[in-house]
């Protein structure tokens, strides 16, 4: 039987004992509900859970524990050569095995006879069967795939019936224990802010499992290229071309994707800056309620757009619009119509995404802004300054801490930005200074190096990982300083 | 503009002339300043209008796609020519069905037959699509080989892309897709209304494909519908439970701090790190299959989190303390007083904080790309356990194709993926409005 029928039957022994839980409590009452410590369906509930919770804990457990210990003693009873292999081996092998007990499942008798009598092999006939075995079928792996899956089958069968019992079990315990002072709305409630409790820690366990699985896979990066070389090297040639060759070194310095990174990123904020702050100030001071009643909402339209529409524009319109227009001018300047944008550049990259950045700066902005006192404005107004004055001299300083926490929590973004990038900055990784060149970032290399197909052993695939916690760890660290900054400011006017 | 302000000393010790020189100069920095505003919101907003008129100019084509209305006689003698498809039923299946769209085509336009050029010229302007089209007519009734039925045939991508006006006819023919002669019967069948463009069904329909006429969002729409569901599912009650709990029950200590410092850190942290922790966790450690949409879902989910648990939170906030000192008072438990009477009236924000995550969801790329859903996929996913693809993800893997057609076909996808996007914001709007209350 498999796990999910045992679920079902779980929960109806669950919604069995609520029942059963509710009947009780209300009999024990004698029909008296104010004789009862909790409403009955507190005790229905009670019953309910001690059937279910168990059951289904255990069951999680059993089906995370069961295939590895089936792994290891299937791998024990292997030839001993085999378990001399690597480790990497080790998993194909038993990757063929699990097939070949797949496979084997769905045999007909008279599959078995004809397998017996050697009119076919085992692989095609398996293929037959809409398995597809990996490479050929070693004389050993059949014995091994039968032991695997009896042991599948045994293990499943008694799943089934410890699960069962537990469930039976917890239903009758708890039954048993329903007596009119018995607090079951305690022990209910104590259940649920358990649960909300566990629901909170996602959040911890969803850092927790960024920060470990990428530790992990750079580390083992980093056993094949020394950190040195990767943090401080020059050159990115990682050389997909020639993987399996021992020769196929491969260079990973981190230097010219950082450098770009921060340099479209750095174009970007230029656009995103201004525009962005005199937008946020002209809404939040001047605009009338109904110019700022359409205006804003469009604005962040610009916000609810996804980044792959704008990677779109970018490398249809922009670059394209770009390259012609530099072709144009170089034309006017020179007489010569060459053009010195390229349609993949810096300038691409950093203009589009710069335009993605605009409402975050404005809508982040005008919040610090409007959240300076009023009396500052009167007392600057007051003593004759006018609007513009006021804005610059005295709101403006007021609320620069703020701005400042907006703006790195927009560089952030900037930096970590993918889809953009990917399709206007180009693949190329070097060191220029040139904004009409292609550069690459982190970010592009990430997405270059995981797809297709993978191997993941190559550090051609891992440094990807390194890659990756490089860029969380700058996010981090300009996120936690953003954030501290915003905090600190928004204490000082409440 | 730093001299904007005079300094007192000098208003005092000089008369009235100079004073109105500097106010002069001031005013003209006032109105230079308000400009820039003016100025800065105009170019957001020409941002804007440029974006969106650049994808719907291009891509409101994408709706209508050129079919031509061929009599296909479904010939015995080429579809099944040795009579054997009484024993063998593969023999349907591999028969050669383009060849009898052709030669209708080439008896609707009068070609002689003997003509291999002209012929073959004819057949190019059918999409290579009719033969899974006829195909699976003849298996649904096979009655009908023997006879002749008009059906309507996709026109192939580069007839479809000069039908609409998209290929530049003053260029050189041997340089374009498109000869003279094609272009000419195709102006003759428009002429008699046999070519005519039609409501692009397909692309709601198809998979992926190599052919631009063939191409669709069909699985992609299927996909990123299982992954929203996934996010649904699980984002949003894991979102509400963590929000309950810190707003309404954790003691303030530093866990609880920790936990506050996280969410708003995993808020924003790059998606695509997301991605990682997807391929490392849930593909590699925990077996699950690439390019499913269980693992995009998962990891989806995750990264919306956030975003609902931070939305959940402002709205449980909003709900006074009055109603919960009431509910208290009326002898209601801690549990009882949240789960009865401030969640549902929290609830609202709670809808419009989920609706934008998953709006957030839907458009995201850059994870699904690392786990692998950046998949050729033909056939609907069953279940969120086949490969599939998303929404975004077919945007992009059509934006690197080169053919006019694709381009045409990439922003036709992006107005569906904004029109999808559009109707969960305007929704999450109208709830807001209707159902938002101030104490």
């Amino acid at each position: 039987m498999n796990a999910a029928t045992t679920i079902v039957i779980v929960l109806c022994l669950a919604a069995l004992g609520y029942v059963a839980g509710r009947l009780r409590a209300n009999r024990v009452a004698g029909n008296v509900a104010s004789s009862l410590h909790s409403r009955s369906g507190y005790y229905g509930a009670f019953v309910a859970i001690f059937t279910a919770l168990p059951s289904l804990f255990v069951l999680a457990a059993w089906l995370i524990v069961s295939p590895m210990v089936i792994n290891s003693q299937v791998f024990d009873s292997l030839p001993r050569e085999i378990q001399a292999l690597p480790d990497t081996d080790h998993a194909l092998q038993m990757g063929k095995i699990n097939s070949i007990a797949q496979g084997l499942e769905q045999l007909t008798p008279q599959d078995e006879a004809r397998l017996k009598s050697g009119a076919v092999d085992m692989r095609s006939l398996l293929g037959e069967k809409g398995v597809a075995i990996a490479g050929e079928v070693e004389d050993y792996m059949p014995a091994a795939a039968r032991k695997l899956s009896a042991m599948h089958s045994a293990s499943g069968l008694y799943r089934t019936f410890v699960i069962i019992l537990l469930a039976a079990v917890g239903l009758m315990w708890s039954w048993i224990q329903i007596k009119p002072r018995m607090r079951a709305r305690n022990s209910v409630e104590a259940v649920i802010i358990a649960g909300l409790m566990l629901a909170s820690s996602i959040a911890i366990l969803t850092t927790v499992g960024i920060v470990l699985s990428m530790v992990s896979e750079t580390y083992r990066f980093f056993t094949s290229v020394p950190p040195l070389e990767f943090f401080f090297g020059t050159v990115w040639d990682p050389r997909f071309a020639a993987a399996g060759a021992e020769d196929s070194a491969g260079q990973f310095g981190l230097i010219p994707l950082l450098a770009g990174t921060l340099y479209i990123a750095f174009v970007a904020m230029l656009v995103a800056v201004p525009i962005g702050l005199y937008a946020a100030i002209y809404m939040s001071e001047y605009a009338g309620q109904r110019l700022r009643s359409v205006v804003k909402p469009l604005l962040e339209v610009l916000a609810g757009i996804p980044t792959i529409v704008y990677g779109f524009f970018a490398l249809t319109t922009v670059g394209p619009f770009l390259r012609d227009i530099s072709a144009q001018i170089h034309g006017l300047a020179f007489g010569e119509v060459s053009s010195f944008i390229q349609a993949q550049s810096v300038l691409t990259a950093g203009l589009v995404m710069g335009i993605m950045l605009i409402p975050f700066v404005s809508s982040l902005s005008d919040d610090i802004i409007t959240a300076v006192p009023q009396a500052m404005r009167d007392g600057s107004l007051g003593l004759g300054a006018t609007h513009s004055e006021t804005i610059r001299r005295v709101i403006f300083p007021a609320a620069l801490p703020g701005i400042v926490g907006a703006l790195l929590l927009t560089a952030s973004r900037a930096i970590g930005e993918t889809m953009i990038v990917v399709l206007a900055a180009g693949v190329a990784a070097r060191l220029s200074l040139n904004p009409f060149e292609p550069m690459t970032t982190v970010t592009v290399k990430i997405v270059n190096q995981l797809t297709g197909d993978l191997e993941f052993t190559s550090p051609q695939t891992l440094v990807a990982f390194a890659l990756g916690i490089t860029l969380f760890v700058i996010t981090l660290c300009l996120n936690f300083y953003a954030l501290y900054i915003v905090r600190k400011y928004r204490e000082a006017y409440e | 503009m730093s001299d904007a302000v005079t300094p007192p000393a000098a208003v005092a010790g000089t008369g009235i002339q100079k004073r109105d020189i500097g106010i002069k100069r001031r005013y003209a920095a006032e109105r230079r300043f308000r400009a820039y505003g003016l100025i800065a919101i105009a170019l957001g907003i020409l941002f804007l209008t440029a974006l969106l008129y650049t994808v719907i100019s291009k891509g409101y084509t994408a709706f209508q796609q050129t079919a031509i209305s061929v009599p296909v006689t479904f010939s015995e003698k080429i579809i099944d020519p040795k009579g054997e498809r009484a024993q063998n039923p593969q023999a349907l299946m591999m028969a050669n069905y383009p060849v009898l769209a052709r030669n209708g085509l080439v008896r609707e336009l009068g070609i002689d037959p003997k003509n291999k050029k002209l012929v073959s010229a004819a057949g190019k302007m059918l999409s290579a699509g009719s033969r899974v089209q006829l195909r699976d007519m003849v298996l649904a009734d096979p009655s009908i080989i023997g006879k002749t039925l008009p059906v309507w045939i996709l026109a192939s991508g580069d007839i479809d892309s000069a039908f609409k006006g998209q290929v530049d006819l003053s260029v050189d023919q041997a340089r374009r897709q498109v000869d003279d002669q094609q272009i000419a019967w195709m102006n003759q069948l428009a002429k008699d209304n046999i070519l005519v463009k039609r409501f692009n069904t397909g692309l709601f329909t198809y998979g992926a494909s190599s052919r631009a006429e063939t191409a669709g969002v069909g699985v992609a729409i299927i996909g990123s519908l299982y992954m929203m569901g996934i996010v649904l599912v699980l984002a949003l009650p894991i979102g509400v439970a963590a929000s309950i709990y810190l707003e309404e029950f954790a003691p303030k200590n530093r866990w609880t701090d920790l936990i506050e410092v996280n969410i708003n850190n995993l808020a924003a942290v790059p998606s695509i790190v997301f991605g990682l922790l997807g391929l490392a966790v849930f593909i590699n450690f925990a077996g699950m299959p690439r390019s499913a949409s269980l693992v995009g879902g998962l990891v989806l989910s995750l990264m919306t989190l956030p975003t609902i648990i931070i939305a959940t939170r402002a709205a449980l906030k909003a709900v006074p303390p009055s109603i919960r000192a009431a509910a208290l008072g009326l002898g209601a438990s801690r549990t009882q007083m949240v789960f009865h009477h401030v969640l549902p009236l929290a609830a609202p924000g709670v809808m419009t904080g989920t609706i934008i995550g998953l709006a957030q969801a839907l458009g995201e790329t850059a994870p699904l790309l690392l786990i692998g859903m950046v998949a050729f996929v033909v056939g609907v996913p069953a279940s969120p356990m086949d490969p599939a693809t998303a929404l975004p993800v077919q945007i992009f893997m059509w934006a690197n194709e080169a053919e006019r057609a694709f381009v045409e076909r990439t922003s036709g996808a992006i107005i569906i993926l904004l029109g999808f996007l559009a109707v969960m914001n305007i929704t999450a709007i109208i709830l807001r409005r209707r159902f938002e209350r101030r104490w």
